[in-house]
């Protein structure tokens, strides 16, 4: 599959330097971008544990971050060829220390059925990472050992960083009040 | 396991090596290259696969470590109750809350533990009890206004989160800021490391019941506070590093009042090792306690003190340099063990390096604009506004409507004194960020929790967790 394509976000123009990623073994077919010299997989839900494993076969023995995004008012944005857009993303910074770069993979997770599987068995430092976005957004994560709320109190309703989710207020009085007496 | 078809041979000669282990490469990589072999002993039972602690898989490991240890506030062991049924008697374990109100906890963490006697078994941090909904907040913000809620974060170093907050519009903007700007940057993020560090060597010297080292850290750190509030106006929560540059430039004799903080701190730390380092009842303490393994603090994701004190040379300043630190000299202090002991050391000395690297700053300062000459980003100075009507246009856009970000995502990392501090930023072209995620290197950091406490004391479990150095602010943001 090519990695440009004129949906890309970013200017990818052909001449760049080869991807670092296309000398990983398995992440071929993955469409990959490079936005702002990092560089982004965009591998399905399916392919997403493969291409993980390949990533850390590969050197990328740390997650350095793993968050999601929600695009409810986005939902058609530009993506590479090949990615159907969802409403939600996963994103999910991995870091190798070897090569000292990082490699970002961005995957689509649908509103009808926001499940992904876990990392925490490739990565153990993903659980609280997954347990935030699953409080945060509610996307649940197969194969967790603890998938509860971390940040929210535990009998918390909705989840607080959807883009449908209101951000609560506080009347300001900027006149004086009447007093209780 | 491939002898099991021979159980009933009692003629077996020797002891045989299983090779079990090798088939559990899980996360660590084999765990039998570390340890010693599996304790196998052909018995007439046949053979007895009993594993030592390093074989266990790694996950199993992690999950017996607590992370699925829940119990919920309400569900608190009735102690009289428990007392009467004689359920603290020997082989019993139990749970107790550290926290979230203990001052040893740095805030509002809470620790659950279970006990067996006096020996933590299994502990799980339970957070949230400081959410502010920073990253909602920051949805509603213009990215002018960003950088004074970004700010709030880690309150030990606030210079490093507007700064990572900065270097992310301004990759998203594309624009260069002046090399004034950025090494005005690099003196305050590097101060606020000493301070952060200082203030963490005040804390941790209260946990271990050394009020004295809690006033020299206080006293040091004031004498870089006071400084910020020279420079900026405020002593935390500064928003001084904004999106294109500074907000203003260095106060006149900022060399003097830099170099006088420098020599100062690098004289005292001759007394903190004198308190500290070389006491043997903080050694006691300290040593040997809460190690943790350079595998699996990798695996777990931790970064700054914690892997260095492991030995894992990694530190962003070095190996992504960011600002001009390609152009200062500095080593990356490493420690051997991974213990307590070990991440005091590399903090200590990380100060000694922070200082070198401010000397370097003071005599390469170069000359120029603080900020970027941007219309657009930057506000023009007061007088201009006075006399020119496209300057006022421009101040009240800047301030009412804030400035258009490109669309575009960018993730940035800089090396807090906790640890990377990463920054993502979603923007679809308007004047605030879709989407900013803040990676907090305590939220992550906290994960090694449970495996540097387990086995330990409880006494030792003070030690440990205040030598994580978390910042509730930034865990729970």
């Amino acid at each position: 599959m090519s990695t440009e394509s004129p949906a890309a976000v970013e200017e990818t123009p052909a001449a760049q330097q080869p991807a670092f990623s296309a000398g990983i073994p398995g992440l071929a077919g993955i469409p990959v971008t490079l936005q702002r010299g990092q560089e982004v997989l965009y591998p399905d839900l399916g392919a997403y544990v493969d291409a993980v494993t390949s990533c850390k076969d590969a050197g990328f023995i740390t997650c350095a971050d793993l968050t999601a995004v929600d695009y409810l008012r986005h939902l058609d944005r530009a993506l590479p060829a090949g990615v159907v857009a969802e409403r939600f993303e996963l994103v999910v910074v991995l870091l190798s220390h070897e090569h000292g770069r990082r490699l970002r993979l961005r995957v689509q997770v649908s509103e009808q059925e926001p499940v992904c599987p876990s990392l925490f068995t490739i990565y153990p430092g993903t659980e609280n990472m997954e347990r935030e976005v699953y409080d945060m957004f509610g996307i649940r994560f197969s194969g967790h050992p603890d998938l509860t709320r971390i940040l929210m109190p535990e009998d918390w309703e909705g989840h607080p960083l959807r883009k449908d989710y209101g951000v609560g207020r506080v009347p300001v009085q900027f006149k004086d009040a009447p007093g209780p007496r | 396991m491939s002898d099991h078809d021979d159980r009933d041979e009692f003629d077996a000669p020797a002891p045989r090596p299983i090779e079990a282990a090798d088939e559990r490469s899980g996360v660590f990589g084999d765990a039998s290259d570390r340890g010693p072999g599996l304790l196998v002993e052909e018995t007439d039972e046949g053979a007895q696969e009993l594993s030592p602690l390093e074989a266990t898989d790694p996950i199993q490991l992690l999950i017996e470590q607590g992370a699925v240890l829940r119990l919920p506030e309400s569900a608190g062991v009735d102690i009289a109750e428990a007392e009467a049924e004689d359920r603290f008697g020997e082989g019993e374990t139990m749970i107790i809350n550290l926290g979230p109100q203990h001052p040893s906890t740095h805030g509002v963490l809470r620790v659950m533990l279970e006990l067996q006697g006096e020996t933590v078994l299994r502990s799980k941090p339970v957070i949230g009890y400081l959410h502010t909904g920073m990253e909602k907040q920051a949805e509603e913000l213009t990215y002018v206004q960003g950088a004074t809620n970004v700010t709030r974060m880690d309150y030990l170093s606030p210079l490093n989160n507007e700064l990572v907050w900065s270097l992310a519009v301004e990759e998203l903007l594309g624009v260069e800021i002046p090399p004034r700007a950025t090494w005005i940057r690099m003196l305050m993020s590097e101060l606020n490391r000493i301070s952060s560090h200082v203030m963490w060597a005040a804390t941790n010297g209260i946990d271990l019941a050394s009020t004295t080292m809690m006033i020299f850290g206080f006293r040091e750190r004031d004498m870089i506070l006071s400084f910020f509030e020279k420079t900026t106006g405020l002593r935390m929560n500064t928003n001084y590093i904004r999106p294109g540059g500074v907000a203003a430039d260095l106060p006149d004799g900022w060399e003097d009042d830099v170099s006088a903080i420098v020599d100062t701190i690098n004289f005292r730390l001759g007394d903190y090792d004198e308190l500290l380092t070389g006491q043997p009842i903080f050694r006691e303490r300290t040593e040997g306690v809460g190690v943790i393994s350079p595998e699996l603090a990798l695996a777990m994701s931790a970064t700054g003190p914690i892997l260095r004190a492991c030995g894992v040379p990694w530190d962003l300043r070095r190996a992504m340099p960011y600002l001009a630190y390609d152009q200062v000299e500095f080593d990356v202090i490493v420690g051997t063990v991974g213990d307590t002991f070990d991440r005091y050391a590399v903090r200590m000395n990380e100060v000694r390096e922070s200082l070198r690297i401010v000397r370097q700053i003071v005599e390469k300062m170069p000359a120029g604009d603080y900020r970027v000459q941007d219309k657009k980003v930057t506000p023009p100075p007061r007088a201009r506004i006075d006399e020119s009507m496209e300057a006022l246009i421009h101040h009240f856009k800047l301030f009412t409507r804030g400035f258009e970000v490109p669309a575009g995502e960018v993730y940035t990392a800089i090396e807090s004194p906790r640890g990377e501090l990463g920054c993502y930023l979603v923007s679809d072209g308007g004047a605030k960020p879709y989407r900013m995620h803040v990676r907090g290197p305590s939220f992550v950091n906290l994960q090694s929790v449970p495996a540097l406490l387990r086995g330990g004391l409880i006494a030792d479990a003070i030690a440990v967790l205040s030598s994580v150095d978390p910042v509730l602010g930034e865990v729970d943001r």
